[in-house]
């Protein structure tokens, strides 16, 4: 059906802008890049509160020294949920359903390419996580062997085994699903014109991401069904006693997780590029720099995968040969913000929700590269490995990094799906309280994990006390400052002022020459020459 | 001093808390940073974290400098015009590629060389056999028929119980503290053969400078040598999460004079091989 729309668009837009389908069918039979985008948002929206909840109880346990409120087995059920929940369940479907808003309407697309596929690969979502939620209520608790699930421990899971493993596979379908879908419409529905070196950076950053997804989605599923098998039909794959090797198991998960790490963070870098030159009013710096800046990062995010495990007992060889390549990737991340302080450089600036996001994300993420590096000299990891060193240098990539960079993006483009400008003093507000506790949560982490605190632990020495007090309040202070952020996105549902297609002064892409909000189809006709040109991003 | 009392100041405000814990003697607040530890190792390890560190301080400063001097200068409300002909400029960005390369060359070169010495392990003295298992730690002189278990004290097993109604901060090094401590002699490289039972462990004393991860049906090694004047008690943890009481399994290290040391392994060989003798066949040495 939306094929047949996409084919006879170009004879009559008008009377097909209105044609929705209505109720639930419009959500449950969705086909249109629009509605799933938002089914996404909305759906990355409620697992970024659950996931958040259970780091508040995490922080609540950890407040103080002693066990107060957990059985030790249901702490490590915290962890682990809220690590799969985080990145699975909250990231991942936020950036998926940025590129389903987005996309079409920055290459000038009439939709995504494979319509009832996107139905699909959202519709899984809500059941891979009905089944990776319900782990909670089957006996022995939900995972508690950390979302690395590393074997032999992994195995001792109870019924939550196999149902962490289903629905790890059900994420991992929806993922390469919708990474297939982003390929497919980049390369092959661009508006003419539109040649590649003409997209916007975020259009870059997800066409490199999904080919990651793509090559890594598998691996991740192979791990965790040679774990099923281990488990239930008496391989020993990572079983030593039967000619197998646990360490494998960290190679595989590893040389999936890394270059995960760089698909939770390279859409931001590719929307930190749109959102800097709009509110510097000034073309991103380097626009061809920052493309293979983004495609050496995803290729070099494939030979470093052994710096998680430098603490296995690796060869002198592999340990120095992992380092290096580890280092390099600050070369081309370096470049990146380079580039954007060179944007900032003679613009004119001015500081709305989006860009104080993205400035902060600048800021933030460069200290979080900073640990990174600290991390790649394998003498120095061999003190820092799993203590809080590790937990804060990669909360400081996710949280002012990649989940900062989402807000930055929905704080950008929120008034052009809307139609309405948010309260933009409600959106500051929102901004200095999770910048400040967001800092006050995870920097004391560093001090912890210098200290000696292991990370994964209920319970701590009681020197330990008082940082971890301080990283509970931030915790407990950037957790209900995120309310402001439902809340503000349903204010400007409900009474924004309208819009132009321009929201911001000095935006530039397809997607503001359309109204506010687009139409159900939008670019039924191609942009035209002129329209492209002056979209143009650089 | 007037820094501290601030300090012990703003922990009594944090205690007013609804979770309000006692303020304690033992101030937590300057864990700052890795201590330089007991150990040649250890100490290279340290400056060379300390190197890093600097270099990203440096890093920092220009970084951050630039970008709070742009924030600053080129503010619309002030007045700027924006530059658009600044989109590109080969021979800068050429050299900001390239200079990171130098910066990491400096890191990399005393990072690869603390590394060959960490895995020289030639020429050690004694060789200790580590084991982990859910919960715990098994100490195996190998050469010396001494073999015992180590688990959490139980004055800490007793406080870290849920709602125990002990306060941790009344227990002597609270989860840091073992019944059988390892003992090992100073100014000696000792192996550790590190293996796991039944999950991965991780073996770490931080003030050793390493860490080494407990597999099973695996071997690893890892070597230390503490400086002969640095007897005394050293603690760590288990760092590599192995089920429900990870957190409790600590590691308590008894560095003792040579002298000291030779006598200790000398009367445990003794005993050990007596309570043998003594008991039941089937009966393990320590539990
Ligand atoms: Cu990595
Ligand atoms: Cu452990």
């Amino acid at each position: 059906m939306a094929y047949a729309q996409v084919a006879v668009a170009h004879d009559d837009h008008s009377s097909h802008d209105d044609h929705k389908p209505h109720g639930w069918r419009r959500w449950v039979y969705a086909t249109n890049h629009k509605d799933i985008g938002t089914m996404y948002l909305v759906f990355a929206g409620i697992m970024f509160f659950l996931g958040g909840s259970l780091a508040m109880l995490i922080r609540l346990e950890l407040f103080r020294p002693g066990l107060q409120f957990f059985d030790p087995l249901f702490f490590n059920s915290l962890t682990t949920m809220h690590a799969l929940i985080m990145i699975f369940g909250a990231i991942m479907p936020a950036w998926t359903g940025l590129a389903n808003w987005q996309i079409p309407l920055q290459v000038g697309a009439p939709d995504m390419a494979l319509p009832r596929l996107n139905n699909f690969s959202f519709w899984i979502l809500p059941f891979a996580f009905l089944l990776l939620l319900s782990t909670f209520f089957v006996p022995g608790g939900a995972p508690a062997g950390g979302w690395t699930m590393y074997p032999p421990l992994m195995l001792q899971g109870g019924a939550s085994f196999p149902m962490t493993i289903f629905a790890i596979h059900l994420m991992g379908a929806s993922s390469i699903l919708g990474a297939m879908n982003v390929i497919v419409t980049i390369l092959n529905l661009r508006a003419p014109g539109m040649t590649l070196l003409r997209m916007p950076l975020f259009v870059w950053s997800w066409l490199i991401t999904a080919y990651l997804l793509i090559a890594v989605m598998p691996v991740l599923a192979g791990a965790v069904t040679m774990l099923l098998t281990d488990h239930f039909f008496g391989t020993t794959f990572f079983t030593a006693a039967g000619g197998g090797d646990p360490v494998m198991f960290q190679h595989i998960f590893w040389f999936f997780g890394h270059p995960e790490v760089y698909i939770l963070i390279l859409p931001a870098f590719g929307i930190i590029s749109e959102i800097i030159p709009t509110f510097a009013r000034k073309p991103i710096f380097g626009y061809e720099a920052m493309v293979y800046a983004i495609a050496s990062i995803a290729f070099l995010s494939f030979i470093v995968w052994a710096h998680h495990m430098f603490t296995v007992g690796m060869p002198l060889a592999g340990e120095l040969f992992f380092m290096l390549t580890t280092m390099l990737i600050a070369i081309p991340t370096g470049v990146k913000v380079f580039n954007w302080c060179a944007t900032i450089w003679k613009g004119s600036l001015t500081f709305e929700p989006p860009m104080l996001f993205a400035l902060a994300f600048v800021f933030l993420f460069t200290i979080g590269g900073f640990s990174g590096v600290m991390l790649a000299i394998v003498p120095a990891d061999f003190q820092y490995q799993d203590t809080y060193f590790v937990v804060a240098h990669f909360h400081y990539v996710l949280v002012p990094g990649t989940i900062f960079g989402i807000m930055a993006g929905v704080y950008y483009w929120l008034p052009k799906w809307t139609g309405h400008m948010y309260d933009q003093t409600l959106g500051k507000w929102h901004f200095w309280l999770s910048a400040i506790f967001v800092n006050v949560l995870f920097f004391p982490q560093h001090f912890l994990g210098l200290a000696g605190m292991p990370r994964r632990i209920p319970d701590y020495a009681v020197q330990f006390t008082d940082w971890n007090m301080v990283s509970s309040i931030g915790g407990f202070g950037f957790g209900l400052s995120q309310l402001l952020f439902p809340y503000l996105i349903w204010k400007c549902i409900k009474h924004g002022v309208p819009i132009g297609n321009r929201a911001w002064e000095g935006a530039h892409g397809l997607e503001w020459e359309l109204p506010s909000p687009p139409p159900f189809h939008s670019w039924e006709t191609p942009p035209t020459e002129a329209v492209l040109a002056r979209a143009a991003v650089h | 001093m007037m820094i501290r009392y601030a300090y012990s100041k703003l922990a009594a405000a944090a205690a007013l808390l609804p979770l309000a814990a006692p303020v304690r003697a033992d101030s937590g607040w300057g864990l700052l940073n890795m201590t330089p530890g007991v150990t040649d190792i250890s100490r290279k390890i340290y400056a060379l974290h300390m190197e890093v560190f600097w270099i990203c301080v440096g890093i920092g400063v220009v970084v951050f400098g630039w970008m709070i001097w742009s924030l600053i200068a080129f503010r619309k409300s002030k007045g700027a015009v924006a530059d658009t002909s600044l989109v590109h400029n080969t021979k800068i960005e050429i050299l900001w590629t390239a200079i990171p390369v130098f910066i990491l060359i400096a890191m990399a070169v005393p990072a690869a060389r603390t590394l060959v010495d960490i895995e020289d392990t030639r020429n050690t003295e004694l060789t200790i056999k580590v084991t982990g298992f859910q919960w715990g730690w098994n100490y195996d002189y190998l050469d010396d028929g001494v073999n015992y278990f180590s688990r959490l004290d139980r004055a800490s097993d007793a406080a870290r119980q849920l709602l125990s109604g002990i306060d941790p901060t009344t227990v002597p090094n609270y989860l840091l503290s073992v019944d059988h401590p390892l003992v090992v002699p100073a100014g000696v490289k000792v192996r550790l053969l590190i293996t796991g039972a039944d999950v991965i462990h991780s073996w770490w004393v931080p003030a050793f400078g390493l860490k080494k991860d407990a597999i099973p049906g695996f071997i690893n090694e890892l070597w230390f040598r503490v400086d002969p004047d640095k007897t005394g008690l050293y603690r760590g943890q288990c760092v590599e999460l192995c089920g429900r009481d990870h957190g409790f399994m600590p590691i308590v290290v008894d560095v003792r004079s040579k002298a000291d040391f030779s006598a200790w392994l000398k009367a445990t060989a003794a005993e050990q091989k007596q309570a043998a003798a003594n008991a039941p066949a089937a009966t393990p040495a320590a539990g």
